[in-house]
């Protein structure tokens, strides 16, 4: 490997991590599709987050002028990334935290995997973080022998369950109340056998199950919604309280981040501060947000490391369209909104980005090859693009991304032929004549013949007028 | 090359094929309001906080009306003496043990900032406020404001706070919305919050 093709923007290795699905999202979806409970459950939460989410942007009079904002920083992010990286690191040497980079998954598992075994613990405690989804961190710890407790509710619920997250906020919006009662009752070790299906008597047995871990563990891993250039101080969101036990408790925090989180200064904040828990909880705030610069003695982890992600995220960068996918502050807005996420729920996707951010970021980190199919998981609507607190425009990259995904081997000639016929005024009003002959074959006609059937597979050919416009135009 | 150089290398090559043009950020959005106690006061209450508008000589008499008699309350070594009651025991943080706080019943706390926009009381780990253990383990936070501290809106309170301290900003009890979109008041956090608001 030569020196010049290390330094080239590289996508996310295979075989480890989650990003790419077991197979294409048509086949996925057809099967969520089916599931009734499912689609219930997705249904009902997705409507009641949209309405608290639009109840509060309400109330903000310059919520427009907060997206131009939030958008504009983003954009200056990605111009200036590496100084930018280059100051972050700067400023948490200078405030006590030790700075890693990992080129890929597997760089960033190694690292936080010799991380932890340095503390000598066997367990560590977890706060609800993507990019650690992203990289398969658990399978690496599982690996070695060291046991993750995910102490997020809904990640405890996926956890004990067995099961795959399916919302980048909520990721056990797929279980109902009647569903994650049994999981407890199955998985959690000294639960009440008398455990009800009410929300707080769930939350209720979560904070007793976890407790223990948190005051006994001494290291802990988190993500990082921002960290700012300027000043080293890095953020983290949260409802419950179990990112302020993890960022507080253990002698040793980890946190692992994706590289386009950095922001450049601490009044970027004023922003997102107000964007994210409004676009993503329908919160005003979220109840706990936490920052921390490097270490403080006698408060918290006495020994703080960041670990810097790259894991394809220098690919995304060197496409011109595709690099506003990076802008995205994972508040999930988008799948709230969407209509093919609403049905489908966030499995189908296969990736640990799920819905229509999803469907334009995990085949930019993968390579389009490797994620075919997740660009055409979209109506192109653009109810997307219009809640995006950041104001990325999906439809756009959609369209980019359809572009380069593999097309069908029959299609170019298809295309051919339609130039061609077009091209020849005789051989057109033929076509057009012939089009006629399919009313005469009623409902079967609204199929197309192989190799064009894929095309109808999902809709119906539409109608042929009873008259061509040549046709009338003669007429007249 | 080290990881290190990989990556700057990377992104200084994605940026080289398709540079972006420099950016100037739009900052047209609310930096300041005036700061509306009743909607400090309206907001808390909307999730769930328990309110109290006092005079300082107060403080004590309406702590003494939150918490049980002869409570263990767990206080930084900063707050002052006069805001606690007679018959509560008090637990001064002289680094106390996470066992200790977690068992007290409550905490008494200062605090940094106040938001009315968002209900929003934030801790910066002064000596009033102490180390950010004690305002997570117990059940029970009470947060005393006063109204000077109190701003109109997240950039305002952007722009008073220190970087470098540990800040906490909490905005109602511990929840979750985990469990079907439901929001639940307390999980790991104090499941109950007052703020005690000062003239």
């Amino acid at each position: 490997m030569t020196r010049t093709f290390l330094g080239m923007p590289a996508t996310a290795p295979k075989g480890v991590g989650q990003l790419r699905g077991a197979e294409p999202f048509p086949a996925a979806a057809r099967r969520a599709l089916a599931d009734a409970q499912l689609r219930r459950n997705l249904g009902h939460a997705t409507a009641t987050i949209r309405a608290k989410s639009g109840a509060v942007i309400g109330e903000v009079p310059d919520w427009e002028q907060l997206r131009a904002a939030g958008s504009a920083i983003k954009a200056d992010v990605l111009a200036r990334l590496p100084e930018l990286l280059e100051q972050l690191e700067a400023q948490v040497t200078a405030a006590g935290g030790v700075v890693h980079w990992a080129a890929d998954a597997n760089e960033a598992n190694a690292i936080v995997v010799d991380l932890v075994r340095a503390t000598g613990s066997d367990r560590v405690i977890k706060v609800k973080s993507m990019a650690t989804q992203e990289i398969g961190l658990n399978e690496a710890f599982e690996s070695a022998g060291i046991v993750p407790v995910e102490t997020d509710l809904a990640e405890l619920i996926v956890q004990l369950g067995d099961d795959r997250p399916s919302h980048i906020l909520v990721p056990a919006i797929h279980r109902n109340r009647a569903e994650i009662r049994e999981i407890f009752l199955r998985a959690m070790p000294g639960v009440d056998p008398a455990l009800t299906d009410e929300p707080a008597v769930l939350a209720a047995a979560a904070r007793r199950f976890l407790r223990q871990a948190f005051l006994s563990t001494p290291v802990a891993v988190s993500g990082a919604n921002f960290a700012v250039a300027e000043t080293g101080t890095l953020a983290v969101v949260e409802s419950e309280g179990n990112g302020r036990m993890c960022l507080t408790l253990p002698e040793t925090l980890i946190t692992v981040m994706g590289v386009e989180k950095v922001v450049p200064a601490w009044r970027d904040l004023d922003v997102f501060l107000q964007l994210l828990p409004r676009a993503s909880t329908g919160e005003r705030m979220n109840p706990y947000t936490s920052m921390w610069t490097g270490v403080t003695p006698g408060d918290g982890p006495q020994e703080f490391h960041l670990v810097l992600l790259d894991n394809g995220r220098s690919a995304v960068l060197a496409d011109e369209v595709g690099r506003q996918a990076l802008h995205c502050i994972r508040c999930s807005a988008c799948l709230n909104v969407c209509p093919v996420y609403e049905r489908t729920g966030g499995h189908a996707y296969g990736s640990v980005y799920p819905g229509p951010i999803g469907a334009v970021l995990s085949p930019q980190l993968t390579g389009v090859a490797d994620n075919a199919s997740l660009p055409y998981a979209s109506s192109l609507c653009g109810a997307c693009y219009d809640a995006c607190p950041v104001k990325i425009n999906i439809p756009e990259l959609l369209v980019h991304l359809r572009d380069q995904a593999p097309h069908p081997p029959g299609e170019s000639a298809v295309m051919a032929a339609a130039a061609y016929a077009m091209d020849h005024p005789a051989l057109f009003a033929a076509a057009q004549r012939a089009t006629r002959l399919r009313r005469l074959t009623g409902r079967r006609g609204q199929a197309l013949p192989p190799p064009l059937s894929g095309w109808t597979a999902g809709r119906d050919l539409p109608d042929p007028p009873t008259q061509t416009f040549r046709q009338w135009w003669a007429s007249r | 090359m080290t990881a290190r150089e990989v990556i700057l290398a990377r992104l200084r090559a994605a940026l080289d094929t398709a540079a972006p043009l420099p950016v100037e950020v739009p900052r047209d959005y609310r930096r300041d309001g005036p700061a509306d106690l009743d909607r400090l006061v309206d907001r808390l209450t909307d999730y769930r906080a328990h309110v109290h508008q006092v005079a300082e000589a107060e403080v004590a008499d309406t702590i003494a009306g939150i918490v049980p008699a002869a409570a263990s309350i767990v206080v930084p070594p900063g707050l002052p003496p006069a805001w606690l009651p007679p018959t509560v025991t008090v637990l001064p943080d002289d680094d106390l043990d996470n066992a200790r706080i977690a068992a007290a019943d409550a905490v008494v706390t200062a605090a940094a900032v106040a938001i009315a926009d968002t209900g929003t009381v934030v801790l910066d780990g002064s000596s009033d406020q102490g180390r950010r253990v004690l305002s997570l383990l117990p059940d029970l936070h009470i947060c005393v404001v006063h109204t000077a501290q109190v701003v109109a809106t997240v950039p305002a309170a952007l722009a008073r706070l220190t970087p470098r301290r540990p800040l906490t900003w909490i905005s109602g009890p511990s929840a979750t919305s985990d469990i079907e979109l439901t929001r639940v008041e307390g999980v790991h956090g104090p499941r109950t919050l007052h703020v005690i608001l000062l003239p």
